[in-house]
């Protein structure tokens, strides 16, 4: 049987082993593949999955897709928990070890950038939701007595509303900053739907946080102290991530070739 | 290297990290390389276009109603075998339409009406 050889992360050389028991996409252990002082952590998977019209088929079926992400991410957890892996998008396949080595031999000068940048750094991840009365609650059954009395309120609880989305922008903008002059950088990602990640309450800021090991309990803390100081708004902490959203090179860094894109540039 | 063993533990990583979190992650950031398999790159960008329709925007969700990625077919295998009946549902529905559909049915708001009706 043939396989390929997916790839989940770049890192250095590190001596801790991995969990004995971490299974990759597909189930296949991951394995370490050194070359010269960088070291690509990839598994074998079946080119019945992942060869070309496969792999295009799967891309398309979400429930594959979501056992994929969770695999590929527990590697990441499990990487994270002994070195700084660059993390690499969803999906890298290459035909065999070798051309692994080809990759890494080409971006030999960029990954180590961008390691050193990261080394010792992990991503916090903070949302804040708010929750408008009318969610918190079930609505009640409306006594139609006029309809007058209907159209007040209706204005009343939109007036509510309005109130408690400017409010809640205030909130996030102060805790952007707070948390940004914590953090070493920050991006800011689009917020989320409430349908696709299944949490009630509109998502107003959805950002990531680079801090250092060494700060990161100090950054938790100051998150948690937030957590109930406004009524109706919601801060959600997630983390240590792997540096996913800040692994592409620096704006200003000279290696930015055609395909290389952060998706940073096209939604934020 | 070496880490403090101070770090926090893991936060969220299996309770309040959700699958957006996730996809938004692996799909959307990471270092991009062109592997041997091209297919990805394209795929997973038109992929991220998709979900970022569905990540980014909570206003245009609520206005299709708000769980049209379920039932876009090329999102969710649910929806595929959703999709067979809605089309029977929407041909029923045009099929009772009256004869000289292609007119708007539901009534104009009567003060619009009515201040058109004034002579000016």
């Amino acid at each position: 049987m043939t396989g390929l050889r997916y790839v989940y992360a770049v890192c250095r050389p590190f001596d801790a082993a991995l969990q004995r028991q971490l299974t990759g996409v597909g189930g296949a252990p991951p394995r370490l593949l050194r070359h010269h002082d960088l070291v690509a952590v990839v598994s074998e998977v079946p080119e019945r999955d992942f060869a070309e019209r496969p792999f295009r088929a799967h891309l398309e079926d979400l429930d594959w897709l979501t056992e994929t992400a969770h695999a590929h991410q527990n590697v990441i957890d499990a990487l994270t928990a002994v070195t700084t892996p660059l993390p690499l998008r969803l999906g890298t396949v290459f035909h065999d070890d070798s051309g692994v080595r080809v990759m890494l031999e080409a971006r030999e000068e960029g990954f180590r950038r961008t390691l050193d940048r990261l080394a010792g750094r992990v991503e916090w991840g903070v949302k804040v939701y708010a929750a408008p009365e009318a969610e918190q609650q079930p609505r009640e059954p409306a006594k139609a007595t006029s309809g007058r009395d209907y159209l007040r309120q209706r204005r009343r609880s939109h007036q509510a509303d309005e109130e408690l989305w400017e409010r809640a922008e205030r909130f996030a903008r102060r805790l952007h900053e707070t948390l940004s002059e914590r953090a070493e950088d920050t991006r800011l990602h689009a917020p989320q739907n409430s349908a696709l990640s299944g949490v009630p309450g509109r998502n107003v800021l959805n950002a990531a946080y680079l801090v250092s090991r060494a700060h990161s309990e100090e950054f938790v803390e100051l998150v948690d102290r937030t957590k109930s100081e406004e009524p109706g708004l919601r801060v959600e902490l997630t983390g240590p991530w792997a540096a996913y959203s800040f692994s592409g090179e620096e704006p200003n860094g000279e290696e930015v070739n055609g395909d290389e894109m952060n998706g940073d540039g096209v939604g934020t | 290297m070496t880490f403090p063993s101070r770090v926090p533990e893991p936060y969220g990583q299996n309770g309040s990290a959700n699958l957006a979190d996730i996809l938004e992650r692996v799909l959307d950031k990471g270092v991009v390389i062109a592997g041997d398999i091209r297919v990805n790159l394209l795929d997973i960008e038109l992929l991220t276009i998709k979900l970022r329709l569905v990540v980014a925007s909570v206003d245009k969700a609520k206005e299709m109603g708000i769980d049209w990625w379920e039932t876009d077919p090329s999102l969710s295998s649910h929806a595929r075998r959703d999709e067979l009946s809605r089309e029977n549902a929407e041909l029923r529905a045009r099929l009772a339409e009256p004869a000289d559909g292609g007119h708007r049915r539901e009534p104009e708001p009567a003060i619009e009406r009515r201040a058109r009706e004034e002579p000016s």
